[in-house]
């Protein structure tokens, strides 16, 4: 059967370079972080006197080998913040000088227009929002990423050199904020992360596909008849 | 231009990309792989991976770069000070094996004789307080008040004059069981202490009586407590918790 295609470019190489290398990278932050921060792990949710959660459980420690490991997390962290920062600002290079950031900074729009796509996802509006490269959820989210992972270079410098770097503490209200920041930044990496992975499993091949070639193909019906 | 072949092309375009994609996941976790399986570094800095103490180092070179005299610790109100400090290490401190009356401070000099003071000899240099915020390298941190003279006094008062020229300075607890060593800039810091008080009473003995150091620009880790013995080289001194795979700066 004959088969007329469309292709459209979505990803340019330099973005797909830098998402994917960024994935194994954040997750040693992560992992490493959770090493260290096991070593004090004082932050608790509650109400009252109930807590409600706990960061962390014991069990949770358990599963993924944590206790008992702070010099290494340490060696890690310090050692990987530099591959994390040097491909984030990379990144925000490329994406100013090469004009996508066009696509990716909320506009006047985007405020309302996040709604529609949240209500359009949770199937209560039919009619799919308006949508260029990324829709106005997703230039929020993914310029909120880009600001966070800013947050997590100044909280994360604020804490290590608090001497030298005492003016940057002191925007942070301190090294113990400075702390909660850090680790505040770091669970919202990981609410991102579950979010952006449902939505690429309900974004479907030809959306992934692109992450990775940098192109979708579709089905042209203009020329299906020829 | 949009015909059957076009979409044979961008198949092998997307086979191509994937293959691509799957390779460099393979890469990827053979290096993690290579590096947790170095060899683990076990000189005077140990227990990590070598190519992680090499950057490390490099990170003390660039860090050491950033690092001012000048810059001081922010210091507190002494009302601010926790009344009781949280002890958090006892290595080097058995007091079932140190006499305390026969305690002296041992300065070894480069090519002269060891200098041993007394408390008294100490207590004879001027006097100061600091009220920080001390910090643990296990992530907690505390105002404490301390007081004590500066380390630099002391390089005054005796003319240790060549000794300031080198590059290092280690101390021992009495028993040498406990054992940091430290940048010289750093320790020449103005806020860095040889400290006998703690809340303006003598150390207790589980914070290092009777002298330990204080060094805010540094983790507690640095902090010795019961000092006995001090001296300078050009290498670096060997460092308890460093040989335990820590960095050997840790310089705030």
């Amino acid at each position: 059967m004959l088969m007329a295609v469309k292709v459209i470019y979505k990803h340019q190489v330099a973005t797909r370079w830098m998402h994917w290398i960024n994935f194994p990278i954040l997750t040693i932050m992560i992992w490493s972080g959770l090493l260290i921060y096991w070593a004090n792990d004082v932050y608790k949710i509650k109400i009252g006197q109930t807590i409600l959660v706990k960061f962390f459980p014991e069990w949770f420690y358990k599963w993924l080998h944590i206790p008992y490991r702070l010099s290494e997390g340490m060696a890690f962290h310090f050692v990987f913040m530099w591959l994390f920062m040097i491909n984030g600002i990379l990144y925000v290079i490329y994406t100013l000088v090469s004009g996508e950031w066009r696509y990716l900074v909320p506009n006047r729009h985007s405020l309302q227009e996040c709604w529609q796509v949240l209500l359009h996802d949770l199937h209560i509006r039919k009619t799919p929002p308006p949508k260029s490269k990324y829709n106005a959820a997703q230039r929020l989210a993914y310029t909120m990423i880009i600001l966070m992972g800013f947050g997590s270079l100044v909280t994360g410098f604020a804490i290590y050199k608090p001497v030298q770097l005492q003016w940057l503490t002191n925007i942070c209200g301190g090294y113990e904020a400075a702390r909660l920041e850090h680790f505040i930044l770091t669970v919202g990496y990981v609410l991102f992360f579950l979010i952006h992975l449902l939505q690429v499993i309900k974004g479907g091949w030809n959306n992934f596909r692109a992450m990775i070639a940098g192109f979708e193909v579709i089905k042209d019906d203009t020329k299906q008849n020829k | 231009m949009v015909d059957e072949s076009a979409a044979k092309r961008y198949k092998r375009k997307t086979l191509i990309a994937f293959i691509v994609f799957f390779a460099m996941i393979g890469i990827a976790w053979a290096g993690w792989k290579w590096l947790v399986n170095q060899p683990l570094d076990n000189g005077i800095r140990g227990g990590i991976q070598t190519p992680l103490r090499k950057v490390l180092d490099l990170n003390e070179e660039v860090y050491s770069g950033l690092y001012s005299t000048k810059n001081l610790v922010k210091e507190y109100p002494k009302s601010a000070a926790v009344k009781k400090a949280r002890v958090n290490g006892d290595v080097g401190l058995d007091e079932t094996l140190f006499d305390t009356a026969a305690w002296k401070l041992q300065v070894v000099r480069t090519d002269a004789d060891t200098l041993f003071l007394t408390m008294n000899d100490i207590k004879q240099l001027p006097k100061i307080d600091v009220v920080y915020n001390f910090k643990c390298i296990e992530g907690w941190s505390q105002i404490t008040w301390w007081s004590g003279t500066r380390f630099s006094e002391l390089i005054k008062k005796y003319s240790l004059h060549k000794e300031v020229q080198m590059k290092f300075v280690g101390m021992n607890t009495p028993d040498e069981e406990y054992y940091v060593g430290i940048d010289m800039p750093s320790i020449m810091h103005p806020q860095t202490l040889l400290c006998y008080e703690l809340n303006g009473k003598p150390l207790p003995m589980n914070q290092g009586y009777p002298l330990r150091l204080i060094i805010p620009v540094k983790y507690g880790v640095k902090h010795l407590k019961r000092i006995g013995t001090i001296s300078f080289s050009n290498t670096k001194p060997p460092d308890y918790w460093a040989e335990r795979g820590y960095d050997y700066y840790t310089g705030l």
